[in-house]
Formats: structure tokens, sequence, C-alpha cells
């Protein structure tokens, strides 16, 4: 399925990693947007206000996030594309309805572009601790999908891919960007509409008498309807069987929840996206995501000059964690060290997988900038030792 | 044809409209909100819309399980969230006519600042609030309609906090059509729903039900016959009723009835309209 | 009681009430609300352990389906008889 050729930007433009998540939602077919401002996220809801009219969205200014993030659900099950976007105090705000979609197999994505917390934090300066947020913060057990790019490209790549990821899995996609990379201006390639691959949303071809709202295929993800269409389904957040009716038994949560996390898990090698650049000769493994890997890259040539030769993973999808690829890479005990900025979220992730063949380090920031160079640089040389 | 020794029962027109599978529905013996339910579905009838094209959103609670067991798209939502939703599924898809079918806690309480602006904003759903004075589901404590003196779980001294008046937070807010009615009202409540059904615009009906379960029992209504006879002595019926007259006391009269249908313009005319001159300025 | 004058006057529209005991919970509200006093409780209990309603008084229904309109648990109601065969 390709865009709307109307709809899409094709050029190349010097955007906002903020304005490219607009253009790649738009992109990507985002024909619903539910938002509440909260810096550092708000440019993306101003300039979807100013597109919309012109690309045939509706876009609306909820009273807060709760809101906002059920508008999403409600959207999509009446036929459209939707997206909300927010920052961290909105973000915790969303929680709830984050756990409802993936309760009720709703495809959308919410984009957190992430600031130093906790609490009001630091509304206008960059972050990276959300991230085990997006992975635990809704209550039980669910799985869900998170990106985070590093550039104003990725932000506009990765929509469209966040996109296509919600449609495939019927799960809400995390768009995990923060203040940095949402703000910094680069150059962004939009290209011409035919060259967009879309995933189409999975309805169902059979008639409402055969048809099982939350019967799964082979992959474990059950096709769609929309409202309207005379299915007459019931969609609930309470524990349900294939049918959608509430069954409050432990035998249906253990159906029902093993598949909204299995869907996930056992697609993960499909869903994975890691940069991943290790020399059989490093001596160090680097591990970054979102603006910290841009820092990282830099370190990377730092240390050759100082002849430790550091390889480097970059999560792309960060949820679900590409376990395999640490696994792989902590069998020639290599240190790793992680470069987050937060006080360790990710870094946990790595050690598990790293299980004891290899140590771990961690980076660690409060926030609010990136990371300096040389405090890299320290913990490298302390791995390396 | 022969002419049967006894007449095979006809079936009810409300079950073409039920998820007959799931009946016995979950609601105690003598609650109200059975009977909210069946007068919207015979309102629904009586408007002849296409029910395929009729959703009906609901909160938690116990009024929150009436999504469950309408035969149309149905969604039970989080708790208090059920207009948000209904805002999300409207704007989707506008040829839908939506019903937001929930409690007084979820709609009035926890989603109270939705309930206003949705109002407001003059979103072109029908809002059904069953206002049984408490918290029913979680075994009823004080919510924001609980009138001052009555007891629940969490008031056991009787409740000291004023409680809500829904026609006047509704007509403030901006609804276009507001009504109250008690489960004694059979005949006026479906009237109502109908004509909200039929309203374009946030269009709201209170209907004040017993919980003989819980605040009947707590409160000297001793099952759900006993509450509805007590609606029927203490309503009073007036013809152009204004909100701020409503007694909100316990155990005093009210009035009900129905307190505004007025026109203005939905969210989405407003938005539409914009849309529409902007491209025309812009020549697209 | 009121037998004698109701089956005196006929009234002039008439109904007929259908009742699926199993379905009933016994709150009663259409045997209350009845305006021709049609309806009283069983002394049976149905499956579920409720007294339902049976047509005591059937000549007297005008088929006004009150009685469908308050029962909560869609257990009653009445269709106007056709005038003549
Ligand atoms: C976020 C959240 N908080 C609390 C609850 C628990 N809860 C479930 S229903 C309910 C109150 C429902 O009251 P009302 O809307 O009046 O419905 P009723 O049961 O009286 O019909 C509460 C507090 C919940 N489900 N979710
Ligand atoms: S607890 Fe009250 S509101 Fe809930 S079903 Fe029982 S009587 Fe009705
Ligand atoms: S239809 Fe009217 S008269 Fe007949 S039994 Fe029902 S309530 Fe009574
Ligand atoms: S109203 Fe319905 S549930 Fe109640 S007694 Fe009559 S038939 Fe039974
Ligand atoms: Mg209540």
């Amino acid at each position: 399925m390709k865009p709307d050729p109307k709809t899409v930007l094709t050029g190349t433009h010097f955007l906002k990693g903020n304005d490219a998540v607009c253009e790649g939602a738009i992109s990507a077919g985002c024909n619903f947007v539910a938002g509440y401002p909260i810096t550092p996220s708000t440019d993306i809801i101003e300039r979807i206000s100013k597109r919309f009219p012109f690309t045939g969205g509706t876009f609306i200014q909820m009273e807060d996030e709760l809101s906002s993030s059920i508008a999403v659900s409600g959207a999509v099950w009446g036929g459209a594309k939707a997206m909300t976007v927010t920052s961290g105090p909105g973000f915790s705000l969303m929680m709830e309805n984050i756990g409802y979609a993936a309760m009720t197999e709703t495809p959308c994505v919410f984009v957190d572009v992430q600031r130093g917390g906790p609490s009001t934090g630091l509304p206008t300066l960059p972050g990276q601790a959300d991230m085990m947020q997006a992975r635990w913060g809704s209550h039980g057990d669910y799985q869900i999908i998170a990106l985070c790019p590093e550039s104003p490209q990725e932000c506009y790549d990765l929509t469209i891919k966040a996109f296509n990821l919600s449609e495939e899995y019927r799960v809400p996609v995390l768009l995990m960007t923060d203040e940095c990379v949402g703000h910094m201006s680069e150059r962004v390639v939009i290209p011409p509409a035919d060259e967009i691959e879309l995933s189409p949303r999975r309805y169902t071809t059979l008639p409402p008498s055969e048809f099982h709202l939350f019967r799964p295929g082979k992959d474990l993800v059950p096709d769609m309807i929309k409202a309207g269409d005379g299915y007459h389904v019931h969609v609930s957040g309470l524990t349900h069987d294939e049918h959608g009716r509430p069954v409050i038994t432990p035998e249906c949560q253990d159906a029902l929840v093993r598949r909204l996390v299995n869907k996930i898990r056992q697609n993960e090698p499909k869903i994975r996206m890691v940069e991943e650049d290790i020399p059989d000769d490093s001596d160090v493994i680097l591990v970054s995501y979102g603006i910290s890997s841009r820092i990282v890259f830099l370190v990377r040539e730092l240390a050759r000059k100082e002849g430790i030769k550091a390889g480097i993973i970059r999560p792309i999808v960060v949820w679900p964690f590409p376990e395999e690829v640490f696994r792989k890479a902590a069998k020639k005990s290599r240190p790793f060290v992680v470069v987050e900025m937060n006080m360790g979220q990710i870094v946990y992730e790595v050690e598990r997988c790293a299980a004891g063949q290899a140590k771990t380090y961690l980076v660690p920031h409060a926030g609010g900038t990136v990371h300096n160079p040389e405090d890299i640089l320290k913990i490298i040389r302390e791995a390396v030792k | 044809m022969s002419v049967a020794v006894s007449n095979p029962i006809p079936v009810n027109p409300v079950e073409k409209y039920l998820r007959m599978e799931r009946i016995p529905h979950i609601w105690c013996p003598g609650c109200g909100i059975g009977t909210a339910l069946n007068a919207f579905i015979r309102a629904l009838d009586e408007a002849g819309f296409e029910p395929d094209k009729v959703c009906v959103v609901s909160g938690i609670g116990c009024t929150g399980r009436v999504a469950g067991y309408v035969n149309l798209d149905s969604f039970h939502t989080t708790h208090g969230r059920a207009i948000p939703f209904a805002t999300g599924l409207k704007l989707a898809n506008p040829e839908l006519k939506i019903v937001v079918f929930s409690g007084d806690g979820d709609l009035i309480a926890i989603g109270g600042n939705h309930f206003i602006h949705a109002a407001q904003k003059n979103m072109d759903i029908t809002v059904i609030c069953v206002n049984n004075f408490n918290y029913a589901m979680t075994g009823g404590q004080y919510g924001p309609t609980t009138p001052i003196s009555a007891q629940t779980s969490t008031a056991p001294w009787g409740s000291y906090q004023a409680p809500f008046n829904l026609p006047k937070l509704a007509e403030s807010a901006g609804a276009v059509y507001v009504a109250r009615w008690t489960t004694y009202h059979v005949r006026q409540m479906k009237k109502s729903i109908l004509e909200a059904l039929r309203k374009k615009g946030f269009s709201f009906v209170e209907i004040i039900s017993q919980c003989p379960t819980l605040y009947g029992r707590r409160n000297k209504f001793r099952d759900g016959i006993t509450h509805m006879e007590w609606f029927k002595e203490h309503s009073v019926i007036k013809d152009h009723p204004i909100p701020s007259d409503i007694n909100l006391g316990f155990r005093t009269e009210t009035i009900v009835g129905k307190f505004l249908d007025i026109e203005r313009p939905t969210y989405l005319d407003a938005m539409n309209d914009r849309y529409q001159r902007i491209r025309e300025e812009k020549g697209v | 009681m009121e037998k004698e004058s109701t089956t005196k006057t006929p009234p002039k529209i008439k109904g007929e009430v259908f009742i699926k005991k199993e379905r009933c919970k016994g709150c009663g509200f259409c045997i209350q609300f009845c305006p021709s006093k049609v309806l009283a409780f069983s002394k049976e209990f149905n499956e579920k352990g409720y007294h339902f309603p049976e047509a005591v008084n059937p000549d007297a229904c005008i088929g006004c389906n009150l009685c469908g309109l308050y029962c909560p648990d869609f257990a009653i109601f009445s269709v106007r008889e056709k005038k003549s065969k």
C-alpha cells in the first residue's frame, strides 16, 4: 500500500525532528491526532493542526492526556490511523490507555518526546528516562513495541515504521524520541510516495457470521473490523475470549495474556532493528540508542586515538529488546559500556543478556544535556583495563 | 396454517438489540439499570436508525456493563473515558450514531472533565447517565451525586459533601439537549432518549435509578419497588423546568422533565466549515 | 377485589401479555405498575429461585406494554390483540 502522493512532501528538507515526526505520520496515512500541549512535543501538534486541513486529517486538542490517549483508540475503531503526542508528565497520564490499546489490540502510535524528570523536571531539556515506563508503565502484563530515532531523518522514517508495526501486530507502538532529537534541525529526505511502503490494516475478509474479533492468525495476531461495518463486535478492556466476551477466569486470562505477550516476543526477530558494528578485534562494545548514540559515535573515534577499539550496538527497536544480539555479543566476553541519559534502565537488559559472560558498565546521566564524551571515555578506560 | 392449542410465545422485540447469549445480565434483582437499558432499546427501535451504524460506549461500573449486552458495535472502555473514546470514534467515522451509556461516578467524577469538555465542544453524541447516587460496582461508596446525609460505605455517618446538579452542569457546559427522569417514568424516559438520539450535538439524559443492593439498603429503601414508589411520590414534573430549581436534598422532592432543547453548531460542523473555508482561500 | 367491575365493562383496547418466566428475577415492577392489575406473583419458583408474574386477570390487559418497559430483565412484554379474525 502506498500513501496518497498529495500528502507527501517529497524532497529534501531542513527539518526539526518534531516536524519530521509530523511528516512521517502524514506519509504513513495518519488521519487522526488527539493531543494536549506539552513541551517539548507541542510543535508536533502545531504542525499537524496546520497540515491536516490539507491532508484530510482530523486534529483535536483534548482536555488532557487521559482523553487524548483514549480518543486515539476510539478513532482507530472508527477506521482512522491515529496518533497522540506527548512528553513525560503527559506520558504518565497516558499509561492507562496504552494498557487499554494493548488489551484491545488497537493499532496506534504514541510519541513521547522525552524530557528530564521525574515530575515536571526539565520541560525544555532532554532525557531518556522514560524507557522502562514505556515498557512497563501500564499495569499488568503486556508487550508493546518502542522505537528510538537518533536524528530528524530517523524521526521521519521510524514514524512510518511505527505505524506499519502497529498495523502488522495490532499493538500500540511507542516512538521514544527526546527533546534533543525533537529540536535539532537536519537534512531530511522525504521520498516520493510510490517509494513508501505502508502496511494496511488487517481487516477481515470473513462475513460477520464467521468472524471472531480476537481469534488469532498463525502469527498470533487477529484480524480487525471497524465500527459501522455490521459486525456488531464487543471490545472490552476486561479479560475476554475470542469473541470479545468478558470471561473472568484464570484459563481465559492465561490464553489471552500469553498471546498478547507472545505475538510480540515470538515475532521479535522480524520486528528487530539494530545497528551493529562489532569488528572482531573490538576491546569493548558501546551500547546506546536515540540521541546518546550520536555522542557514542564521536567517542568511538576518540577511543580509537587512544588505541581502544570499540564496537557498537544501537537498538533502533528497543522494545521488544533484541536479546539475541546481546547474548551473541557477550560470548566473546568483551565488556559492554551502556550510554543512556538516565540513571540506569536499558543497562539492566544488557546485563541480563550478558548473563555474567561479559561485564556491563553504565555511564549514567540525570538528563538535561547529552553526555560529556570524557565521562564516557573514563568508563571505557576502566572497562578495558 | 393450523391453529395451535397454545400459541408460541412471540419474540420480545427488544431481543434483536441484545446479545441474548449473555442474558441474564449481572444486575441485581430490582436494579434500575435494566429498565434504563430497556427504554434505550425501545427508543432506538423507534428512532429507526440502521443498527449497524449505532455504537454504544461505556466506561466502568455496573452501568458500564451495558456495552456488553447490546447487539451493536459496543465498547467497554476504561473508567471515566467513555466520552473521549466516543469523541475519537465520532470524529473518525461521522456517520455513526454514538451513545455513551454509563454511571454517575464514571461520567461525572473520574470522567467529569471529559463530560464538560465534550458538552462545551458540542460533540455529536448522546450521553445517558444512570445516577444511582453511589459507586455501585465497588460496593456503594459516596460519589458526585450522593445527597447530603445519605449513607454509603465510605460515608457511614452520612455524606456531607454537596452533590452535583447534573442538568445544570450539562446546560452550563454547553449541552443542547438535557432531560432528567427516574426509573419510574419509563414512558417519559423513552421519549427523552428518543429525542436525544435524534438531536444533533451533545444530548444528555440523566436517569435517576435505584440501587437496592447498596444505596437502597443503606438508606431505608427496602427494595427496588420501594424506591420507585418513592420516586413516583417525590418527583415534580414541570413544563419548563429550570436546572437550578432541581432539589438535590436527601429524601426531598425533586424536579424531573426536559430542561433544554436548543440548536448550536456541532464540533464537526464547525471544524468542517473552517477547514473548507481555509481550503477555498488557499485554492486547494 | 376489583375483579367484578373490570369484567363487567370490557376495555376498548385489549392486549396479550407474554412472560418468559425463566428470565425473571422477581423484582415485581411489572406487577406493581400494571395499570389494570393483570399480574400477580406465582406461587411457584423459576429455575433461578424467583417468583415470577402470572396473568391472573388476562382479560383486563390493555396491551399498554408498561410491564414490558419496566422489566429490567426483558422477561415480559405485551402485544395489542388484533381486532377481528
Ligand atoms: C481508574 C479506576 N479507578 C477505580 C476503579 C474502580 N471502579 C470501578 S467502577 C467504579 C465506580 C462506578 O460508579 P458509577 O459510574 O456510578 O457506576 P455504577 O456502578 O454505580 O453503575 C470504580 C470506582 C476503576 N475500575 N478504575
Ligand atoms: S449493585 Fe446496585 S447498581 Fe449494581 S447491579 Fe446491583 S442494584 Fe444495580
Ligand atoms: S400490557 Fe399493560 S395492562 Fe397488560 S399486563 Fe402489561 S402493564 Fe398490564
Ligand atoms: S418486571 Fe420482569 S423481572 Fe421483574 S417481576 Fe416482572 S417479569 Fe420478573
Ligand atoms: Mg453510580
